[in-house]
């Protein structure tokens, strides 16, 4: 079977609905540790004060699940999240490479290129 | 209200409000903000960065689904993520620079207007004419109807990369899909068919949402413990609704949720004028 449009979507519709999945569990199994570990009075949140810098970069994060740490496994399923639209468009670039329409190669990397900025270095 | 109480309180009225999302075509994330600061007293940087992610996990869920119909169109909606991700940046930048209160009011009349947007009779408007520019960017397709095609070419492909641009500035601005800009973009500006329109639109809402949860995750706005039991619920909801769409009465359901978005959307214009 060729490369054609409807193939890309339907590969691109599988690793979505799996992406979420993976996340929702991994979210799941953080929330539940974390009702666990914490039986105080329900967290005050009407004051914005930022999260703590520690679940803010990936390093911390991966540390944070290698110990234990409820916050940073909901982290990780986040994460998780967040990067299955990117990988969406990452399999579009591929797909339309092997259907060598460049101008659609193009644009798909204009929109992986913003996407990894806004992730990486806009601050 | 200790913490399980709060996550379970928070599971169920999130589950409630995919549920509703999900059955109205209106989308969970548009009253998830209201519901957490109007309800639960949350600070609206916490409640937009839990509702745009279970906005991704909504619009990433769903994706399966409306690849099976066969309506959504790639080209188009990749040409149009660089507005919205364009406009995301500029609008997930602006959370963090202007006042709470003007978020709160830009979502109020966003509210309004997507109420207004969702009972709109509308006429399909497609046509077959080629646009100069929609042609050079293969922005066209075929309309599955019946035994046959109906081919489709976008028309006023400025205006619609313009409004998108827009919808991705509201989705960073208020962490919401933007779902009744990204369709009007489409189906008023570009005239594209309907089913064209908001199929691809949920394909663009995740990677749009994407675009700004970047922003939000390093400016501390997800908060793993108020996020988890709301996107869960979302999910879940939203799951449950596409399934039980086709018995449901969607016209009924969808006066009843948009009137309740309208109470919503007037309660935070009004809170928010009032300086509360």
């Amino acid at each position: 079977m060729s490369w054609n449009d409807k193939r890309i979507e339907t590969v691109v519709g599988v690793m979505l609905r799996t992406g979420v999945m993976l996340a929702a569990a991994i979210v799941l199994t953080g929330g539940v540790l974390y009702l666990f570990q914490n039986h105080g009075p329900r967290p005050d949140y009407r004051q914005f004060h930022g999260e703590p810098h520690r679940l803010m970069d990936v390093g911390s994060i991966a540390h944070g699940v290698v110990t234990g740490d409820a916050r940073s496994i909901i982290m990780l399923g986040l994460l998780v999240l967040i990067a299955t639209p990117v990988a969406r468009v990452v399999m579009c670039v591929v797909g339309f490479l092997f259907e060598r329409d460049k101008l659609y190669v193009m644009v798909s990397t204009v929109v992986l290129a913003i996407l990894v900025y806004s992730l990486f270095f806009h601050r | 209200m200790n913490e399980l109480w709060f996550a379970l309180i928070l599971f169920v009225s999130s589950l409630g409000a995919g549920l509703l999302g999900a059955l109205s075509g209106l989308g969970g994330g548009v009253v998830i903000v209201p519901l957490l600061t109007v309800v639960f007293h949350v600070d609206i940087h916490y409640a937009i960065g839990a509702s745009l992610v279970s906005v991704i996990a909504t619009s990433s869920g769903a994706a399966a689904a409306y690849v099976r119909e066969g309506f959504s169109n790639i080209r188009v909606g990749m040409f149009l993520e660089i507005a919205t991700t364009l406009g995301a940046l500029v609008g997930a930048w602006l959370t963090t620079r202007v006042p709470t209160k003007s978020i709160g009011i830009v979502f109020g009349l966003v509210l309004l207007y997507s109420a207004w947007a969702s009972l709109r009779k509308m006429q399909e408007q497609m046509t077959g004419n080629p646009d100069a520019m929609a042609v050079r960017l293969r922005l066209a397709g075929e309309l599955p109807v019946g035994d046959g095609v109906l081919p489709y070419v976008a028309q006023r492909v400025p205006l619609g990369f313009g409004l998108m641009w827009l919808a991705g500035a509201l989705s960073g601005l208020l962490g919401i899909g933007s779902g009744a800009v990204k369709v009007l973009a489409m189906d008023q500006a570009m005239r594209l068919p309907f089913k064209v329109s908001t199929t691809t639109s949920n394909f663009m809402i995740g990677v749009t949402a994407a675009a700004s949860a970047g922003i939000y995750w390093r400016s501390g706005y997800l908060a793993p413990s108020l996020v988890f039991p709301v996107m869960l619920g979302v999910l879940a909801g939203s799951l449950i609704g596409s399934k039980l769409l086709v018995r449901a009465q969607v016209r009924t359901l969808k006066v009843v949720f948009s009137l309740v978005i309208v109470a919503l959307g007037i309660e935070m214009i009004v809170n928010n004028l009032a300086g509360k």
